[in-house]
């Protein structure tokens, strides 16, 4: 070998050791290639990795209305693209002077999960890996710890007569540590009272998940997959529009609805009438009366993040409720 | 300036001269780093979905790895304070490979947090909007990084100016940066510790002993990798490592796994004699929960290495290297067993609502875990490998290395 290797470099006046040299260098390259060709399978379409005009893309609340115009119409374009459809994306800004809460009665709640699967066809969450945002809890009568719940309760009906059913999703709070550990500002609460998420901000490090005291922040851990007939054209940026891999999502009260004058999915589809959501600064809407009358609570309240979703329940007998209601009229 | 390059250069090239052992070593870490990044690809082009992560358990290996390392940084310290505060001879040559160690450790620390993103092409989005003060990983952006910096001058700087044959001026560009140096060790781990004590949402961690722990634990596995790499370099370089300098290490490792025990005691104790309702992360840990208990050979087998770690180190028989040795590896697994299968991934069991989902790594995450190990020592042999003939005369700006025969 070492023969032959010197009479070759005799030859061609090429030394054993550079050809050695040469040969490690192009194997060595050889092998970085190799490693790196999964990288031939990425989807270089926009949305998936990203344009250039989406890498310079501002923070949601850097960007001027052109910035976000041209934002929107890219946007557009790439549901145009992957759906084939036109979808009604606009930029619903946050109300100023109303604050959105939510009431669920638990005395109602039947544990159908309708809400669940409205939320997903609303919010155009991914089918595949599934993605939800509210969780029903089935938890035994006689407790409520949630730590006893049963979160994948399956019955021919329900509600099983034994347990109650409590409906979980982001509690919108208004000290949210969601907000606080972000790293890079991609979540934030507006106005409004509603913690919401710039897709193409987020860096995907899931801090926020490991500080939500509720677990209502999902992450995209593969592309999100939506069959084309089941997308919902009516979008806003900072809710349903479609999201890219590796970010975070959570509910956001369905703010192109509601910030619109229209209620959350979650609560149209109730059958029960479980769910009750408006501005708590109107002294006159539903949600203020229920704050004002019913014996509520907030889970986890020891978190102190101070949520905007309030669980209540029916008094046994309403007609003392009137009696109450009328004292607390005289005292007031 | 072109010397400076011609310094990188010839650091460059000496890091492809050394014995079969040599090469078979950094052959296998090429490898082995190879694999690691095709294993990353995939998981870039295909998401986290590659990864055993879910929803419910949202951190895994990646972040369980990045702690145990940052402690592996912090714990070049600890060769710095005997030195510097103390002055202690024995140790004051081996300083530097403390520092270096400190260097591939957390470059190794900033990999694992890379590839644990979602979206590591947005990186940038750190510069233009940073939630400072607010955020406790943004301070750890800064610690990290800055105690990079520090150590990648200390070393640079005492390198090149053994190379250069120069004095190096030490009250000015050394000492300062050394006692900077010491606080901001202590500070990476403790940020990295409030990074999930601030956390009320996770009981498991919202605990105020979990910080002084880390520095426990950290400052007992550190120096055990510091016995076993000095040894190293004593057996396969011209570098003479003094016998009473291990053992000065044997000292720390004694106090402060002592101290890590002790504050484990103490934890245990408090966690489950009084039977308050939230310690059902630490009883999935230890005893298993609702029939669920994939955590608990691992937390156990944790405290058996490092219990027969600490008896072994407090008899007379660990002044033999030998038993000194396996009391090292012992605490090492045991301790990186601890943070890391025994910090991270119980605290996101059960979740917040009570959900038990259990987390087991892909094959995947495995490959760039090993991946980054393999890296990150590669870089710590080309460290050593330059630094040796540097500091011992062998390799100076008027003597290029490869007029010298070569004995690794």
């Amino acid at each position: 070998m070492t023969h032959a290797g010197s009479a070759d470099s005799d030859l061609s006046g090429v030394t054993r050791r550079s050809f050695l040299g040469t040969a490690a260098a192009v194997t060595g390259v050889a092998a970085v290639v190799t490693a790196l060709k999964p990288l031939l399978e990425a989807d270089f379409d926009p949305g998936d990795l990203g344009s250039v005009e989406q890498f310079l893309q501002k923070h949601y609340k850097e960007m001027t209305p052109l910035e976000m115009e041209e934002a929107l119409a890219r946007i557009r374009r790439q549901v145009r693209e992957r759906f084939d459809i036109e979808p009604n994306l606009r930029d619903a800004r946050s109300l100023v002077g109303v604050e959105f809460v939510y009431a669920l009665n638990l005395s109602r709640c039947i544990g159908c999960r309708r809400c669940v699967h409205a939320c997903v066809a609303e919010n155009n969450q991914s089918r595949n890996p599934e993605i939800q945002y509210i969780r029903v809890l089935e938890i035994p009568k006689g407790t409520i710890d949630i730590e006893r719940s049963d979160h994948h309760y399956d019955h021919e009906t329900v509600p099983d007569p034994d347990h109650f059913y409590m409906p979980v999703q982001c509690h919108q709070c208004a000290d949210p540590p969601c907000v606080k550990v972000c790293p890079v500002e991609a979540t934030w609460q507006e106005d409004d009272g509603i913690t919401v998420v710039d897709y193409d901000w987020c860096i995907g490090c899931r801090y926020c998940q490991a500080a939500c005291p509720y677990w209502a922040r999902r992450f995209n851990f593969a592309e999100p997959e939506i069959p084309k007939d089941q997308i919902n054209p009516d979008m806003a940026y900072l809710s349903n529009r479609p999201r890219p891999k590796g970010v975070m999502e959570k509910c956001t009260y369905c703010l192109h609805r509601t910030r619109e004058g229209r209620m959350p999915a979650c609560l149209e589809v109730c059958p029960v009438g479980a769910r009750k959501f408006g501005d708590v600064l109107d002294p006159d809407s539903e949600v203020t009366q229920i704050l004002r009358k019913k014996r509520i609570y907030v889970l986890k309240e020891e978190a102190s993040t101070l949520p905007r979703f309030f669980y209540y329940f029916d008094e046994r007998r309403p007609q003392i409720r009137e009696g109450d209601a009328a004292t607390e009229g005289a005292a007031s | 300036m072109r010397e400076y390059f011609t310094f990188l250069w010839r650091c460059f090239r000496v890091s492809f001269v050394g014995d079969w052992r040599y090469h078979v070593w950094m052959l296998l870490l090429t490898v082995l780093s190879l694999l690691g990044l095709n294993a990353y690809c995939k998981q870039f082009v295909y998401g986290l979905a590659e990864t055993g992560m879910t929803d419910q358990v949202s951190w895994g290996l990646y972040i369980a790895n990045f702690t145990f390392l940052v402690g592996i940084a912090a714990a070049a310290v600890m060769l710095v304070i005997p030195v510097y505060i103390y002055r202690n001879k024995d140790l004051h040559d081996l300083v530097i490979f403390g520092e270096l160690l400190a260097v591939a450790a957390i470059i190794m620390c900033l990999l694992f947090v890379t590839v644990d993103l979602g979206r590591p092409d947005r990186f940038t989005h750190l510069f233009r909007r940073f939630n400072f003060p607010l955020s406790m990983l943004t301070w750890d952006v800064i610690v990290l990084n800055g105690y990079l910096l520090l150590n990648l001058h200390i070393c640079g700087y005492m390198i090149y100016c053994h190379y250069r044959r120069r004095e190096p001026k030490k009250a000015l560009f050394v000492i300062p940066f050394v006692f900077v140096a010491i606080v901001w060790a202590i500070s990476i781990h403790t940020v990295t510790a409030f990074l999930y004590v601030g956390l009320g949402a996770r009981p498991f961690w919202n605990s105020a002993i979990i910080a002084p722990r880390f520095l426990a634990s950290a400052f007992s596995a550190g120096p055990a990798f510091i016995i076993l790499t000095l040894q190293v370099i004593d057996r396969f370089t011209v570098y003479s490592v003094p016998r009473q300098a291990l053992m000065t290490l044997r000292q720390i490792i004694l106090v402060a796994l002592t101290i890590n025990m002790f504050l484990l005691l103490s934890e245990l104790f408090t966690e489950f004699y009084a039977g308050e309702a939230h310690i059902a992360s630490t009883r999935y840990l230890y005893l298993g929960l609702h029939g669920y208990h994939a955590l608990v050979p691992w937390i156990w087998s944790a405290i058996a290495l490092n219990s027969i770690a600490l008896i072994i180190i407090y008899l007379p028989l660990a002044r033999s290297l030998k038993f000194l040795n396996v009391a090292c590896v012992l605490m090492i697994v045991g301790i990186w067993i601890e943070k890391g299968m025994g910090l991270i991934v119980p605290a996101f069991i059960p979740t917040p609502l009570g959900e038990i989902v259990e987390y087991a790594p892909s094959l995947n995450e495995i490959m760039v875990c090993l991946g980054i190990w393999a890296f990150g020592l590669m870089l710590y042999t080309i460290f050593v490998r330059i630094t040796v003939p540097v500091l011992s005369g062998r390799l100076t700006y008027d003597r290029d290395f490869s007029a010298v025969p070569q004995k690794p």
